[in-house]
This record gives structure tokens, C-alpha cells and sequence, in this order.
């Protein structure tokens, strides 16, 4: 599944699936280059819209550890963007101030931003990593009195 | 602009000073800082001249070792010329951080003012801490005076920012002795010092906004041990670049230096191996000794700790029929460090020659000249014997029983 806001390169590659080069082939220190190509105003692009190297963690997925996930309904979020805010891994997808979605290839289950959910009944819940959307949207909670 | 600093042709400056003016020269963009005896001054000193505005660079004082470390990390990471200064205690917390620094190959200058590590404190020089770095990946730099402070401080931004190298550089002299005894030294005008070490080269620095980076990244077992290699080889492969810039301060100064320092070796039947001020203290006995009973006695000083000169070693000692290697670190239930890493180079001559270790100097004892002709008469009785006579690892100035380790099996 491709998540909102996504590039094609975006948690397509699972961690050690690189090529395992050499002593001589591996990088300086360490050093990872973030993006492919001159970088220089990449901080006013959009994630979707900038040119992450295979080196960027934005290219591999760490979705596979995770257990739980957050789910995310629109019919109560009041764009307060507190999600954006807190998440740990910028997992939390928001254009212009509104939330549309979670980065599931980033997301790792912390439930921080069920936390800070201010709603009543909360706009973010966590669910078992194999439940369905639509199953989890249906049972949702009604507001508390 | 900063200011030039008038200098005469020979100036008096004790260790430390020395240190604090090639600084200086270099003009480091940062150095962050938490002085501790008896590196202090090199710290203070530095402070001054930034104040009286002849450094252009910041000079940040932080909470800690650990972050003064950390501090040359970003610093050298985002692309400035970088170096600091510490001993003993200090130089334990910051080790974490030297690991850090020599993984991401940042060319930080460190000069450590030798110390005795606690418990029990003591402030007084000894190999303690240097010893603590030999394995952080760090080039380390010897100097036995404080014209070689001066000396081997420019020479460490020249080597360590080599861009075949990249690796950071530790100079070491010894506390007090060195750092705050008063010698003539020759310092090079401050355009000649600043010519010699040469502009800072940028590599990958993170203040390069078209090409951002991420440095101190994790791997593991797939990926680790190629990275650590890769950084073996570079500290191997600097040796060529040390003599190099080494031979380039010798066209400009004529002080000549060598990654492994020979004294009275062309005939020498008994060598002594020593490093920091010791090795002058053996020079002079070695002198008196050939002069008054006829030994014939040399000595051999690792200028250049790490990369260990194995080579070099084996060359200088491969003639001789005893060699004694004096470590100033109490060795932790082993026989002293460079009398194993000296043994091991021997061990693929053709010679062998017989081997002892003396540890002597902790927390500063003093090592006299005829403690040192002692020691060269009894390296002479094994070399008559044809076998080790005494213990193999023995103490130098210690009071009480005699105390010493290991007998030989090669009678």
C-alpha cells in the first residue's frame, strides 16, 4: 500500500538489503549523503517532492517491527496538528495545516500521538498492525460524557 | 583579521606556552575547552589571545571533557579547523567521545599534557592517559620538550587534515615536566607557521547546504567491520604522510624528526626504549655512561605512538643484543605496553634480542639520570650473560621489597 504524500522510492527498500560491498567501496566516516544531486533549497520543498538519496532513511522502511499502529480518523480531527507536533519520526502527514494521514513505512507504533490527541473520542487510536482501516474506523469510540 | 603576534627569535616558553602559540598560529576556528591541570595553560592561554583579538576563531567554554569532545565533533563535522586540549581525568571522560571523532574521520588537534589517571589522585605526569588513547584510532604524537610541543602541534593539523588521512591527531608531552619547565624554543613567525600548516580543506561538512549530510550513523554486523578497517588502513597509511610533513618542518626549520628517534644506536649493544621527557633524561645517561665505563648504549623513542612504527622499531633494534622498554603506566596485570608492542616487532628478526620492561614514574616519581645508568648497566649484564638476569618486568624507584615478574627461559 503507498501511502499520502509519498514519493516511489519512499520505505521501498527493507533494512540490509543493500549491497554488501567491501572495506575498500564503503563511504568516508561514515558519511551519508542525504539527497542525490545540489540540495540547496531543499528545505522549502515538499517530502514528496524532493530527491532522497538510497542512503536516506525517507527510502527504507522500519515498518516492520512495529506491532501496533495508529489510526487515523478524519470525521473528528480538528487539525490541531499536536500529532505533527510530538511524532518522534515525522510520521505524521500534514499539508497546509491539515492532517491527511500517517507515513506507515516510518511509523514505529509509539503512540505518542495518541497521547496528545486532544479530541473526545481521540482522532488517532492504536490498533493491532493486522487490523484493517475500515474495520478499525467502525469501531471507534463514541464521544464520553 | 587577526592580529600578529610578535615573536623573537628565540623565545622561553615552558610546554604548554608552546602548545598555546602553535594554536595560535594555526588560527583553529573553534577550540572548545575544560581546562584541567596541567594542561590548564594551554587552555588560558589560548583564551588570551583569543581576547586580545589574535585568534579570529570561538573559543567556547563547555560544562565537561565529554563535551568539549563532543563540542570539537560538531564543530569539525560542520567544517572548521578544530582542537582542544586536556590530561589525565579529563582525558578518560572525553574517551568516549574519541572513538566518535576517529570513526567520522574529522582531523581534530588534541594536546594532551600527560597525566596520571586516579585513584589515588595525583596531578603529576605519567603515561596513564596517553596510554588510554592507543586504541581510539587517534594518531599520536610524542614530544619530549617544548620545542617539540610546538613543533609536532603544527605538524598534527598538517598530517591529520592530509586529505589521504583525515583522522584526528593527539601530541602528547609529558605534565611538568615539559608543560611547565621554561626552554629556549624557535618558533616560526606567525605567516610561516600559517603557510606551513595551510588553509583548511573542507570534505563533507555539514554546513554545505546543496549537499547535506548525516554523520555518527549506526551499523552493525553487516556493515561495522568494513567501516572500521577502512579506518585502520587510513591510520596505517599515514605513516608516509607523517614523514612527509616531517620532512617538509625539517626544509623549513632543520629540526629533524622521524616517526622512530635513534640516539647513539650506530654502535650501540644495549638500547633503551622510552617516550616523553624520559627519553632525554636517558640520552644524557647514556652519554655519561659511554664516556665513563665504556657501554656501549643507545636510545630509541617511538616519536609517533600510533600508528605504532613496527617497522621502524624493528629496523632500529634489530642489531642489538638487549633491549629494556620503559613504560610509565602501571600495565593492569600485564607486562608495560610498549614492551609488548616493541617484543612483538622484534619477535620476526633474525636477532631476537633479549627483552625487559621496567615500569617506573608513576604519578610523577622522578627518574633520575643514575636510576637510568642502573637500569643501562644491568641491560649490559644480560647482554655479558647472554640471558635475562633478573625479572623480566621489574619497578624502577619503588620503595619497598623488589618487586618483578616473569623469569626467563632462554639460558
Amino acid at each position: 500500500m503507498k501511502g499520502v504524500c509519498a514519493t516511489e522510492k519512499r520505505g521501498t527498500k527493507e533494512i540490509g538489503s543493500e549491497e554488501l560491498v567491501g572495506w575498500d567501496a564503503v563511504t568516508q566516516g561514515v558519511v551519508i549523503n542525504s539527497f542525490e544531486g545540489n540540495a540547496t533549497n531543499v528545505a522549502s520543498l515538499k517530502q514528496e517532492e524532493r530527491n532522497y538519496s538510497d542512503f536516506s532513511s525517507y527510502t527504507a522502511t522500519v515498518a516492520s517491527w512495529r506491532v501496533v499502529k495508529p489510526v487515523y480518523n478524519r470525521d473528528i480531527c480538528i487539525d490541531c496538528q499536536n500529532c505533527w507536533v510530538w511524532c518522534p519520526d515525522t510520521s505524521i502527514i500534514s499539508r497546509d495545516k491539515q492532517m491527511l494521514g500517517i507515513d506507515y513505512d516510518h511509523c514505529k507504533g509509539c503512540s505518542v500521538c495518541v497521547e496528545v490527541c486532544p479530541t473526545n473520542p481521540k482522532s488517532l487510536l492504536m490498533f493491532a498492525e493486522h487490523e484493517e482501516i475500515e474495520k478499525a474506523l467502525e469501531s471507534w469510540p463514541t464521544k464520553e460524557k | 583579521m587577526a592580529e600578529k603576534y610578535d615573536l623573537q627569535e628565540v623565545e622561553v616558553w615552558d610546554g604548554n606556552y608552546a602548545a598555546a602559540h602553535a594554536l595560535r598560529q594555526a588560527q583553529v576556528d573553534v577550540v572548545a575547552a575544560y581546562p584541567i591541570t596541567p594542561s590548564t595553560p594551554i587552555v588560558e592561554n589560548y583564551g588570551l589571545f583569543v581576547a586580545n583579538g589574535y585568534v579570529d576563531g570561538e573559543f567556547v567554554m563547555v560544562e565537561s571533557e565529554h563535551a568539549a569532545m563532543s563540542g570539537c565533533v560538531g564543530a569539525a563535522a560542520a567544517g572548521g579547523r578544530v582542537a582542544t586540549a586536556t590530561s589525565s581525568q579529563g582525558f578518560a571522560l572525553m574517551a568516549e567521545v574519541l572513538y566518535q571523532a576517529s570513526g567520522m574521520r574529522l582531523p581534530i588537534v588534541l594536546t594532551v599534557v600527560n597525566r596520571a589517571l586516579a585513584s589515588p589522585l595525583n596531578v603529576r605526569g605519567d603515561h596513564s592517559d596517553m596510554y588510554l588513547g592507543r586504541d581510539s584510532g587517534w594518531i599520536q604524537l610524542d614530544a619530549f620538550n617544548a620545542q617539540e610541543a610546538y613543533d609536532m602541534t603544527l605538524c598534527a593539523f598538517k598530517i591529520g587534515e592530509d586529505a589521504s588521512v583525515r583522522l584526528p591527531v593527539m601530541v602528547h608531552q609529558d605534565g611538568f615536566i615539559t608543560s611547565h619547565t621554561a626552554q629556549n624554543t624557535n618558533p616560526l613567525q606567525d605567516e610561516e607557521a600559517y603557510a606551513f600548516v595551510g588553509e583548511y580543506q573542507t570534505h563533507q561538512e555539514m554546513l554545505d547546504f546543496s549537499k547535506p549530510v548525516t554523520y555518527g550513523a549506526q551499523t552493525e554486523e553487516d556493515w561495522h567491520f568494513e567501516h572500521k578497517a577502512k579506518q585502520h588502513k587510513a591510520l596505517m597509511d599515514s605513516r608516509a604522510i607523517i614523514d612527509d610533513v616531517f620532512e617538509a618542518l625539517e626544509k623549513k626549520t632543520g629540526r629533524e624528526y622521524k616517526r622512530v628517534e635513534s640516539y647513539m644506536m650506530e654502535d650501540a649493544e644495549v638500547a633503551i626504549v622510552a617516550l616523553g621527557a624520559t627519553v632525554e633524561t636517558c640520552r644524557l645517561a647514556a652519554q655519561q655512561l659511554r664516556a665513563e665505563e665504556g657501554i656501549q648504549v643507545g636510545i630509541v623513542a617511538p616519536r609517533c605512538f600510533r600508528p605504532f612504527p613496527f617497522d621502524k622499531v624493528r629496523e632500529a633494534l634489530s642489531d642489538v643484543k638487549t633491549v629494556c622498554c620503559m613504560d610509565r603506566s602501571s600495565p593492569g596485570g600485564a607486562m608495560g605496553a610498549l614492551f609488548n608492542e616493541v617484543s612483538a616487532a622484534l619477535y620476526s628478526t633474525k636477532n631476537r634480542p633479549l627483552v625487559t620492561n621496567y615500569i617506573y614514574g608513576l604519578g610523577g616519581r622522578d627518574f633520575s639520570v643514575e636510576e637510568a645508568k642502573r637500569i643501562m648497566r644491568e641491560q649490559k649484564a644480560h647482554a655479558d650473560a647472554g640471558y635475562i638476569t633478573t625479572a623480566i618486568q621489574q619497578f624502577s624507584g619503588l620503595r619497598g621489597p623488589k618487586l618483578g615478574f616473569f623469569e626467563t627461559h632462554r639460558r
